[in-house]
C-alpha cells in the first residue's frame, strides 16, 4: 500500500481517492451520534458548522489540494476547550450558555488542517472525577455497555431486566470523548489528561489514549484544572492516528509560556516496529492494592510478549507511587482553588439574581454554578493555601512531587526506555455501584496508577489490550521518557499489532456501516 | 515627656510605561473609553494564559540598577488571590517570593531652612522592586447602588518599589518621592505622574520611644500628590503620638487621607486581616535574566534580557545631570536641584546660557527667582512660557551690556510675560527704559533736578 502523506489513513486515502466524500463522510457521524444519543456523549452537536467545514474540505480534495491527513476528517472535542462561537460549557453551570470568542490553540490547529469539529462532547464538572458522571448534563455511558460482547458475559436475568440500569461508566473525566471515539461517531477526539483523565476512559472505552509530554501542546484554551499539570489529551482508534493528530498540534505556542521552544518534528511510526533493542521496566509499585487479577494477569503476560520478542524486561522500583495521591490532592486543590476564583458571575457565566451586595452576589453565584466536587476541592484548596498551613502542605507536597519525578528520573537515568503498567484497577464499573461511592474517593481509587506521570510531566499512553471476562474493554498503559513521544508510541504501536484489540460489536455501528468502515479491523482513519 | 521617633516607610506603586499591557497584548492608555482596552486575558476569560512583556521586564531593570539594586537574574511569578470587582481573575499576579531587584538605595536631598539655602542628603533603602499587575477601576454609583467597572486598567505593567522606614517625617517621604518620580522619568520606565494615578503612594507610618522597639505602624493609603504625601504623614505622626500619651493604643490598620479634611480615616473595607493565600503563578516559568558572562551563545536575542546592555545605555540620573550643572555652570547645588525639579527647565535655563553673554551665576537668578515665580503665579509650566528662552537671553544681554538696569529689566520681563510679541529692545524704547551712558547728559539731569528742588538741597547742604 502507498504511503501518504506522514501517516496512511485508509479513510483519508478514500476522501482522497473519491470513495467517498468528507460531506458524506460528517452526514454518517451525525447521523451516528443521533442515533447513539442514548449514550450522552455530546453536549452539544454542531451540525451546520460540521457540514459547513465538511464542504470546504470537499472543495479542497476535488481540487486535489488537500490540507494534510486530518483534512474532512471528523473530531469531537471535551468540552472544555473553547471553541469560537460553539457553547464551551465544562458540564458546570458555571458555564452554560457560554459562548466563547476564541479557539484554543489545539482547536484552530486542528481546524486548519481541514478536520470537521463535530461537536463538544461530555465530561465530569469542570474535569474533576473519574467517571465522567459529575458534570451537569448527566453521566456518560460506556458504548460497551451495549455491545454484544458485553451483553453476551451478562447474567441473563439481570439482561431481561431493564437493559439501561446495566449500564457501565466510561471513566473519566474525558468520558464523552472516549465514547465518541469508541462509538464510531468521530475519528479522534481531544480530552484533557491531569490525572488521568484521558487514559483512564481510555482504558474502559477500549481506545487509545495519549496523555503526551508537559509542554509539547499548547493549553492556551483549555479551561485549566491544574496548570502544572494539565495536558490535552488524544483519543483515538489506533496508535497511528495518535501519532498523526500529534503531529499535527505538538509545538511551541507563543500564548503559552510553559510550551517547550524547540521546533517539534511530526513522525511516522515504522510499519514493523521492533522492540528487541528496548529495556522495559515493570514497576513493582504499580501491582497496586485492589487490581484485578485479571489485569495482572493481562500485565503479565504483556510482558512475556516483550520478552519473547527479544525485549529485555526487568522490574523497577518507583518508591513514593504511594504518595502520588495524597500529594495530588493538596496540589490539585490549591490550583482548583485559585484558577475558580475567576468565576465570580461579573465578566461571563452564571451571574445570580442575587443582588443585596458584591459579596452575596458572589456567594449565591459560585455556590448555585459550581457542583460539590467543585466546592469541596475549592474549600480545601484554599485551607491549604492558608498563611498557617502553606509550608506544611503545599511546599511539603511540591517537595513530595519532587520525589515522584526523581523516582522516573532515576529509572529513565539507568536505562529503561518504557514502563509497562496497568492503566485502571479494574474493567469499568456499573454506573449503579460506581455512585456508592464518592467523588472524591473514586477519584483517589482510579487516579492511582495514572497520576504519577503528571506528577512527572511524562507522556503516557493507553492502548487497548483485551476483554475482560464481563466483555468489557481492559487496557495496559506505556509511560516514556520527557520528549519521547516517537518512542514511546513506536511500542505502543508494536503492543497494539500483537494483541489484536476487537471491534466493538455494536448494532447502531453496524447499521450505520459503510465501506469505509469495513475496511478497518483495528478500526481507524489510519 | 519622652521623645518620640516617627518611623516612615513607603510603597510606591509606579506604572509601567510601555505601549502594552505586563501580560497581555492590549494596549496602555490613559483616559480611554471604558472597558475599550481589555484583552481576553485581562478579562480573565477561562483558558487564557499570561504571556510576560519584556519591555515591563527590561523597564523594571533599568529602574532597579538606577537604584543601585542587585537584579536577582532569576526571579519568580505569584498569585495573590482576594476577590475584587475590579480584580476578574480573583488574583493578582505579583512577585511575593523573589523579586526582580533588591537591596538598592535612593539619594535625596532636603532644605534645612525654607529658603533653599542649605541642602542636605539623606539615603533611604530600597528594599526591593517587584513586577506585579494594576487592577482595573471601579466606580460606586450610591443612586443606582451599583459599582460600575472599568477594566483598561486591569493588567497594565506596576513596579512596586518598596522603601525601608528609614524616614522620620512627611517632608522627607515627600523629598525621597519626588526624586523617584525624576529617576522614573528619566529613565522613561514610568511617566509617574501621579494626577494620572501613574504613581500611586502608600505610607507606613509608626512611632516609639528611642531605644524601645518599633511600634505598631499603620498603612495610609489615598494620597495624590506629594504635597498630601507630606500632610498625611505628619498628620498621622501626630495622631498616634497623641493616642499613645493619652494612654490609647495604636490598631495595626489600613486609613485613608481625606485631603478636605487633612487627616486619616480608618479604611471600611480593609478590616480584619487578610490571607492572600500566595501561590506560585504555574503559567509563567521563572524569570532569567542574563549577563554579557551568563549569554548563552545560541540564543534569539528577542527572548533574552541582557542586564549589562541595559546599564550601558542608561541615562544620566538627576543626581549625575545635577553635579554636571553645578560644575559646568558654577550653580549652587540648591539651584540644580530646582533646575530639575521643574519640568523642562533645564533646558530653558541652557538655552538662555548659550544665547548670552551674562554669567550662567547670574542668569540662575533670573530663571530661578524671577521666570518660576511668574510661572508659579500663573500655573503654566516651563512649556506653556509666553517668555522664550531666546527672548530671555535678549533681554539679559542688554541688562550684561549695561543698556538697562536690573529693575528696569524686570519691568521689561512683566511686558514681555504679556506675550504681545514685542522684543526686549522695542519695550525699552517705547517705555524709555534705556540707561543713560553719557555723562555730560547725566550731569544735566542732575543739575536739572537740583535746580528744581532748590529748598530742599539747601536744607540738605544746612543738616
Amino acid at each position: 500500500p502507498l504511503k501518504r502523506g506522514f501517516c496512511r489513513f485508509q479513510v483519508s486515502a478514500a476522501l482522497k481517492e473519491g470513495h467517498v466524500t468528507a460531506t458524506e463522510l460528517c452526514q454518517r457521524c451525525l447521523a451516528l451520534i443521533k442515533s447513539t444519543k442514548f449514550l450522552n456523549a455530546y453536549i452539544t452537536v454542531a451540525e451546520e458548522t460540521a457540514l459547513k467545514q465538511a464542504e470546504e474540505s470537499e472543495k479542497r480534495y476535488k481540487r486535489g489540494k488537500p490540507l494534510g491527513v486530518l483534512d474532512g476528517i471528523p473530531i469531537a472535542v471535551k468540552d472544555n476547550f473553547n471553541t469560537a462561537g460553539i457553547e464551551t460549557t465544562c458540564a458546570s453551570n458555571m458555564l452554560k450558555g457560554y459562548i466563547s470568542p476564541y479557539n484554543a490553540t489545539v482547536v484552530q490547529k486542528l481546524l486548519d488542517q481541514g478536520a470537521v469539529l463535530l461537536g463538544k462532547t461530555n465530561l465530569d464538572e469542570f474535569a474533576m472525577g473519574s467517571g465522567s458522571t459529575d458534570g451537569v448534563f448527566g453521566p456518560v455511558r460506556n458504548p460497551w455497555s451495549y455491545s454484544r460482547q458485553y451483553k453476551e458475559k451478562c447474567d441473563p436475568k439481570s439482561h431481561s431486566e431493564d437493559e439501561d440500569s446495566n449500564w457501565v461508566i466510561t471513566g473519566g473525566s474525558s468520558g464523552g470523548s472516549a465514547a465518541a471515539v469508541s462509538s464510531y461517531t468521530c475519528f479522534a477526539a481531544l480530552g484533557s489528561d491531569t490525572g488521568g483523565s484521558t487514559r483512564n476512559p481510555a482504558a474502559h472505552c477500549g481506545v487509545v489514549g495519549l496523555k503526551p509530554s508537559y509542554g509539547l501542546i499548547s493549553r492556551h484554551g483549555l479551561i485549566p484544572l491544574v496548570n502544572s499539570m494539565d495536558v490535552p489529551g488524544i483519543l483515538t482508534r489506533c496508535v497511528d492516528d495518535a501519532a498523526a493528530v500529534l503531529g499535527s498540534l505538538a509545538g511551541h505556542d507563543p500564548k503559552d509560556s510553559t510550551t517547550i521552544q524547540d521546533s517539534f518534528k511530526p513522525f511516522e511510526l515504522p510499519d514493523l516496529p521492533d522492540v528487541s533493542k528496548l529495556l522495559i521496566g515493570i514497576p513493582k509499585e504499580y501491582h497496586a492494592p485492589g487490581l484485578s487479577s485479571e489485569i495482572l494477569a493481562l500485565w503479565s503476560k504483556a510482558a512475556d510478549l516483550f520478552k519473547n520478542a527479544g525485549a529485555k524486561v526487568i522490574e523497577v522500583s518507583l518508591p513514593h507511587t504511594c504518595y502520588s495521591i495524597v500529594c495530588y490532592h493538596v496540589l490539585c486543590t490549591a490550583e482548583v482553588a485559585s484558577n475558580m476564583a475567576r468565576f465570580d458571575g461579573l465578566e461571563y457565566g452564571h451571574r445570580s439574581d442575587l443582588k443585596k451586595s458584591t459579596e452575596s452576589m458572589y456567594a449565591a453565584t459560585r455556590r448555585e454554578g459550581f457542583n460539590d466536587v467543585v466546592r469541596g476541592r475549592i474549600l480545601s484548596g484554599n485551607y491549604f493555601l492558608l498563611k498557617q498551613n502553606y509550608e506544611k502542605y503545599f511546599i511539603k507536597a511540591q517537595k513530595v512531587r519532587r520525589l515522584i519525578a526523581n523516582d522516573f528520573l532515576k529509572v529513565f537515568g539507568s536505562g529503561v526506555d518504557v514502563l509497562l503498567t496497568p492503566t485502571t484497577l479494574s474493567d469499568a464499573l456499573p454506573y449503579k455501584e460506581f455512585i456508592k461511592e464518592d467523588n472524591r474517593t473514586r477519584s483517589a481509587q482510579d487516579d492511582i496508577l495514572t497520576q504519577a506521570a503528571n506528577m512527572a510531566g511524562l507522556p503516557a499512553v493507553n492502548v487497548p489490550a483485551a476483554l475482560s471476562e464481563r466483555g468489557l474493554p481492559v487496557g495496559l498503559q506505556f509511560i516514556g521518557r520527557s520528549f519521547q513521544e516517537k518512542q514511546l508510541l513506536t511500542v505502543a504501536k508494536w503492543f497494539e499489532k500483537q494483541v489484536k484489540f476487537p471491534m466493538i460489536q455494536l448494532e447502531e455501528v453496524n447499521r450505520n456501516n459503510h465501506d469505509v468502515f469495513q475496511h478497518q479491523k483495528s478500526a481507524s482513519f489510519s | 515627656l519622652a521623645p518620640w521617633v516617627p518611623v516612615v516607610g513607603l510603597e510606591i506603586h509606579a506604572q509601567i510605561s510601555s505601549n502594552s499591557k505586563l501580560f497581555s497584548g492590549s494596549q496602555v492608555q490613559f483616559a480611554a473609553p471604558p472597558n475599550s482596552l481589555v484583552s481576553f486575558f485581562d478579562a480573565s476569560l477561562p483558558g487564557t494564559l499570561p504571556v510576560l512583556n519584556r519591555r515591563c521586564v527590561e523597564a523594571a531593570v533599568m529602574t532597579g540598577l538606577a537604584l543601585n539594586c542587585s537584579i536577582n537574574k532569576k526571579s519568580l511569578f505569584d498569585r495573590k488571590h482576594y476577590f475584587y470587582a475590579d480584580l476578574p481573575a480573583g488574583y493578582q499576579i505579583t512577585q511575593q517570593r523573589v523579586p526582580i531587584a533588591v537591596n538598592g538605595s535612593l539619594s535625596y536631598s532636603l532644605c534645612i531652612d525654607n529658603k533653599m539655602s542649605q541642602m542636605v542628603t539623606k539615603t533611604v533603602r530600597i528594599k526591593q522592586i517587584q513586577l506585579e499587575q494594576d487592577s482595573g477601576k471601579s466606580l460606586h454609583d450610591d443612586t443606582r447602588s451599583q459599582t460600575l467597572v472599568d477594566l483598561n486598567r486591569a493588567g497594565v505593567g506596576l513596579m512596586e518599589v518598596v522603601m525601608e522606614p528609614d524616614m522620620c517625617c512627611g517632608e522627607e517621604a515627600a523629598a525621597a518621592v519626588r526624586e523617584l518620580q525624576l529617576i522614573l522619568q528619566t529613565l522613561g520606565s514610568s511617566q509617574a505622574v501621579m494626577a494620572e494615578g501613574q504613581l500611586r503612594v502608600d505610607a507606613n507610618v509608626s512611632v516609639h520611644h528611642p531605644g524601645e522597639p518599633y511600634g505598631v505602624r499603620t498603612e495610609v493609603k489615598n494620597i495624590n500628590s506629594l504635597r498630601f504625601l507630606a500632610k498625611a504623614v505628619d498628620y498621622e505622626i501626630q495622631r498616634q503620638i497623641e493616642e499613645l500619651e493619652n494612654g490609647g493604643a495604636i490598631l495595626n490598620e489600613t486609613r485613608a487621607f481625606d485631603s478636605k479634611l487633612g487627616c486619616t480615616v480608618p479604611m471600611r473595607d480593609k478590616e480584619g486581616k487578610q490571607d492572600y493565600r500566595f501561590m506560585p503563578e504555574p503559567n509563567l516559568p521563572p524569570l532569567v535574566l542574563y549577563d554579557t558572562k551568563s549569554l548563552p551563545a545560541n540564543v534569539n536575542h528577542q527572548q533574552v534580557v541582557n542586564i549589562d546592555w541595559i546599564h550601558e545605555r542608561l541615562p544620566d540620573l538627576p543626581s549625575v545631570k545635577r553635579a554636571k550643572l553645578v560644575e559646568q555652570y558654577g550653580i549652587l547645588p540648591e539651584h540644580s536641584f530646582a533646575l530639575l525639579n521643574e519640568d523642562g527647565l533645564t533646558e530653558f535655563f541652557e538655552h538662555v546660557v548659550k544665547q548670552t553673554e551674562m554669567k550662567p551665576k547670574k542668569v540662575i537668578g533670573w530663571i530661578l527667582n524671577v521666570l518660576l515665580s511668574y510661572l508659579k503665579q500663573h500655573s503654566l509650566t516651563v512649556k506653556e512660557s509666553p517668555v522664550s528662552s531666546f527672548l530671555l537671553a535678549d533681554l539679559l544681554n542688554l541688562l550684561e551690556k549695561k543698556e538697562i538696569s536690573s529693575t528696569a529689566a524686570k519691568q521689561v520681563f512683566a511686558e514681555l510675560w504679556k506675550g504681545e510679541g514685542k522684543t526686549p529692545l522695542e519695550i525699552v524704547k517705547e517705555k524709555k527704559l534705556e540707561l543713560i551712558q553719557d555723562q555730560t547728559e547725566l550731569e544735566q539731569i542732575c543739575q536739572a533736578v537740583i535746580d528744581r528742588q532748590e529748598n530742599e538741597v539747601i536744607m540738605m547742604v544746612l543738616g
